[in-house]
Order: structure tokens, then sequence, then C-alpha cells
């Protein structure tokens, strides 16, 4: 061999390898899932017998139909389908009203500027990192006083709140690339504060409005911390309901309907991703690059 | 009567900015800083089931230090929180260079590293608990295919439940990072990287020397954003382990939720949230402070 075949075999020899790698890992990333999702179609009886990774001898959906409207969460034997109504009743309006505040919020953050808005965003800004046990406590007592200990309102309440400093984060960095000549001129032709809001900004803010549906859309869907804390029995929400199905030890445990929990529990977010995954990257760093 | 009405007016018109903003504004200062200041006073009192404001000074933080549990705690966050730190960074600077080297299908593998991101930790703990299952899952596989003495009982061994949350919290974050790094590579000069390999460098040199020490900002961020979830994280334990076996994989969060609201020594609770969040703030408020005045020189 000469050297430039030697050269070419040995780079050939490192593309195999590194097209190995990536598809191990990908394997890897995929597992947990199509296990999951098997399991949610077999029986129990090949449940105890087979192979976890073999595909299902007999495809079954009984295990989804249980687990949507008959599996048994705490007292009662009615299935996710409530819970997961619940969850959807949550995440619609706090992300409607999380990212409408949000984009008013960044919109005068950078164009109306006034002495200490800094200050405002900073304060702002560290709320979205507490760790929320700090407000547990006091959530709680506050959620009680007012009567909404318990229910979906309360659990709005708390989503709400806790989401308008990554939406404000979102708009206000969106917002400060826009062009404030554009702003400037409109004020000068008498243009009023939320004309310029509802023609001028809102009109071009498409991608951003994605972005923060699709960052609150998850986060809100996916907690579980306020969820177990202020809305326990009836209206848990999805998670919550998830984890009690799971974690109940009574009876005979059924790991298909547990799974074809978890996957209807899944699904919304996965699909979220799916069909809009590039907004949700371009959130998740905006959420963390900067800060 | 007119006049005043304009003045009003024009008030209005005048601080309508500031205005819209207020109401955000005073929920967070409200719902934030005066949740922090009353829980930091609570913490102070010797509230147990219910709050009351019988003041004790510190002796729920020396309390809480000799609480074996929060030790437990505290251990247990050092490695959970330096193993997922440390295989999340790896990992996804090691996966984002091999996704950089002009790889056929990079856009069908990036979404499919990145999907678990997307995913409750609830979820997740639940695949993970299946999977791991010493009675029907791995272990029974691997038996079956012939790797009889094959054994994988870290779920119920408490020495070792809390690298089971490793595996599941690595495996859902590492897409990330891998993301993170992606991005910050797609962003390096390429000129420098050109003249290098011009006065002959090899790739790992290459790497080593000009492209890895320009990525440190994305190290710093996605140390910033593991570290801070490392330290919250509450939704993977409780559905993977439960806290369990017996206290083996007590974190933090599991401690301040289970002291607050099971345990009636809602004191001690309060004295812990404090010092996770101390903990957060050390953190975050010098990462917030600098990338902040960054875009001031912008």
């Amino acid at each position: 061999m000469t050297n430039q075949e030697v050269k070419a075999s040995s780079s050939r020899f490192w593309r195999v390898l590194i097209y190995t790698t990536l598809i191990v890992f990908a394997a890897f990333y995929l597992l947990p899932l199509f296990v999951m999702l098997i399991t949610s179609f077999k029986d129990l009886e090949e449940l105890r017998q087979g192979n976890m990774l073999s595909l299902p001898q007999n495809w079954t959906i009984a295990a989804w139909i249980k687990a949507w409207g008959s599996a048994c969460i705490g007292l009662t034997c009615e299935g996710i389908n409530g819970y997961f109504w619940n969850s959807i009743k949550m995440v619609v309006p706090s992300v409607l009203i999380s990212t409408l505040l949000g984009a008013i919020n960044g919109y005068v953050l950078t164009k109306w500027r006034f002495k200490g808005d800094r200050w405002v965003f900073a304060l702002m800004l560290f709320g979205c990192f507490i760790p929320f046990q700090i407000v547990l406590i006091p959530m709680s007592q506050i959620l009680g006083n007012l009567g909404l200990a318990g229910t979906t309102t309360g659990l709005v309440l708390v989503h709400v709140t806790y989401g308008i400093g990554f939406a404000t984060l979102f708009f206000r960095n969106y917002y400060a690339a826009f062009p404030t000549e554009l702003v400037k001129a409109a004020m000068i032709d008498g243009a009023s504060f939320l004309g310029i809001f509802w023609r001028i900004l809102l009109p071009s803010s498409g991608p951003i409005i994605v972005v923060t549906v699709i960052w609150q859309f998850t986060n809100i869907w996916n907690d579980f911390l306020f969820g177990a804390s202020f809305a326990a029995g009836e209206s848990a929400p999805m998670t919550v309901a998830l984890n009690n199905l799971v974690s109940s030890s009574t009876g005979v445990k059924e790991y298909n309907v547990d799974m074809a929990a978890a996957m209807i529990a899944a699904l919304p977010t996965l699909l979220v991703y799916i069909v809009a995954g590039r907004y949700f990257v371009r959130g998740l760093m905006a959420g963390s690059v900067k800060g | 009567m007119t006049h005043t009405t304009d003045d009003w007016r024009g008030w209005v018109r005048h601080h309508l900015p500031k205005l819209v903003l207020s109401p955000s504004f005073a929920v967070t200062l409200f719902f934030v800083y005066g949740f922090i200041l009353y829980t930091g006073l609570l913490s102070l009192t010797s509230s147990r089931m219910m709050p009351n404001f019988n003041l004790i000074g510190f002796e729920n933080y020396s309390k809480l230090w000799q609480t074996l549990n929060w030790q437990v705690a505290l251990n247990n966050l050092a490695i959970f929180g330096t193993l997922y730190i440390v295989i999340c960074g790896l990992l996804g600077m090691f996966l984002a260079i091999l996704l950089d080297q002009k790889i056929r299908g990079e856009g069908f593998l990036r979404p499919i590293y990145l999907y678990p991101m997307a995913l409750s930790f609830i979820v997740t703990g639940t695949a993970w608990k299946w999977f791991l299952n010493p009675g029907l899952g791995l272990e029974k596989t691997m038996h079956e295919w012939g790797w009889t003495s094959f054994k994988f009982d870290w779920l119920i061994n408490s020495d070792m439940a809390i690298y089971t949350v490793v595996i599941a919290a690595v495996w859902q974050s590492s897409g990330f990072v891998m993301a993170m790094f992606l991005a910050g590579l797609r962003g390096i000069d390429s000129e420098q990287v050109k003249a290098a390999q011009l006065d002959g460098a090899s790739a790992v040199q290459t790497y080593w020397r000009i492209i890895i020490p320009q990525l440190r900002p994305v190290f710093l961020s996605a140390f910033v954003v593991l570290a801070h979830m490392a330290i919250k994280s509450y939704d993977l334990v409780v559905a993977l382990t439960g806290g369990g076996p017996g206290n083996a994989t007590e974190v933090p969060a599991t401690f301040m939720y289970s002291y607050t609201f099971t345990r009636n020594q809602m004191g001690v609770g309060a004295a812990s949230a404090m010092i996770m969040l101390m903990t957060i703030a050390a953190i975050i408020v010098p990462y917030l402070y600098a990338e902040t005045r960054e875009q001031r020189h912008d």
C-alpha cells in the first residue's frame, strides 16, 4: 500500500468507528422508550414469561384501555383519563397567560426602558432558578387562605407565577434584537403604547411565541413538585396520577398498564417535540446559555 | 374637574409601560422574594406541623446538620451531582464532536439524542424502574440470553441505588448538553482551525489545543445548568427509587418535602430549603451577573 492508500483506509476505519459509536448511542437513548412501548402492548403472562426486549407475540391494547379507563389510582378505579384532562385544564390557561405577560414584559423592558429596569429584570430572572422547595410552605398557606388548595385554578396561579420569569426572559432577548428605530418612528407618528406592541412587534413575534409556548407547555405538563404539593387527590395532574399508579403496592403489579400510562403521560410533550423539535431546542438553549 | 381628569390621563399614558409591567413585578416580589423571607423566618422558629412565630435562633440549622438523614442526603447529592455533571459533560461533548464530523444523518441522530429532555422525570423514572427491575428487566433478559451469572440489583441495593438515579438522569440530560456543545462547535472560528491543520497538527491535537479551549463558555453554561438541576432534582428520585431502599437515595429535595409535610418538622424543613436556595444562589448569581454584564458591553 502506498502512503495515500494507508491514509485513506485509516480514515475509512475512523469513519466506520464514528458511525458505529453514534448508532450505539442512538440505541441507548431509544432503548427505554422502545421497552416502554412494547411492554405496554403485551399481556401480563408474556411479561412474566417472555423477554423484555422481544416484540409482543400477541399484540394487545388491553393495557392502554385499562390505563385510560379503569386502572386504580388511590381509591378510585377510573383510570388516568380524568387526570389527563386535569393536566390539560391546568396547562392551557397557564401557558396562555404566562406567554402573554412575558411578551408584554419583554416589550416594556426593551422598548420602554426606564431607570432601574435592569434590576427589575435581574430580580425576575433569578426567580426562574430558585429551588421551588423555598416557596412550598408559604404557597400552600396562601392557596389554603384563598380557598384554592387542591384545585386546578390554584395550580394555574402557581404555574403562571413561576412561569412569568422565563417567558419574560425569552421575549426580552428576542425584542432586544428588534430595531428600536421602527418603534421610535411609530411613536413620532403618534402610535400608542399598545398600538405599537399590537401592530409592530407582535406580528413579527411568531418564532418566539412558538418557543415560549413550547417551553411553558413542556415544563408545566411535566411538573410534579407543585402538582404533588398543591393538588393531591381528584384534581391531581397527570404526572402525580402516574406516580401514584406506578408506586401503589396493592394487588398484582401490572407493568404493562404502568407503561401504557407512562406513554400516555409522555405523548403530548413527545408529540410537540416531534412536530416542533427545532423550537423546543431553541427554548432550551435560550433558557440556559443566555441566562 | 376635567382638568384633573386630563392630568390623570396624561399620567397614566406616561406611566403605562411601568403600569403594565408592575403586576408581574409585584407577583415576583411577593411570591419569590416575600416567600423566601417567609421561609427564612420559619427556619428560625419552632414550627412543627403548622407555622408558628416562636423564634428559636439557629437551632433548626444545628439540628439539621446533626440529622443523619440530612447527612445522607448531602452525601447522595455529592455523589449524584458530581457523576451527573461530569458524565453528562463528557458524554455531551464527545457526542457533539462526533456529530460535528460531517456526519450523514445528523439531522436524524440529533433528535434521537435529545428527545428524553421532552419527557417528564416521572416518565423517565417509571421507564427505568421497569428496565432495571431485578426480577423482570435487564437481569432476566441477560439470563435468557445465556449470561446466567449476570446480576443487576442496583435498584434494591442500598449501596448502589443512587447510581441508578445517575444513569437515568444522564440518559435524560446528556443529549441536551450535546446540543449545547454542538452549538458551541458550530460557532468556532474556522480560520484558526485551518491554520493549525496547515501547521500539521493532528485531529486530536487540533481539538485539544484549539477547539476545546474555545468551548470554555459552553463548559461554564453546562456546569451551571446541570448543577442547578442536580440540586433541584426531586421528581426522578421519587419516581425511580422513592428515596429508598430505606433512605439510601435521600436527596435534599426529598428531605425537605418529607420533613416539612409528613414528619411535622416544618422548621427543619424550612432550614433545609434555605440551604438549597443558598447553594443554588452561589452558583447562579455570579453566572447571571457575568452574563448580563456581557450584554452591556455588546
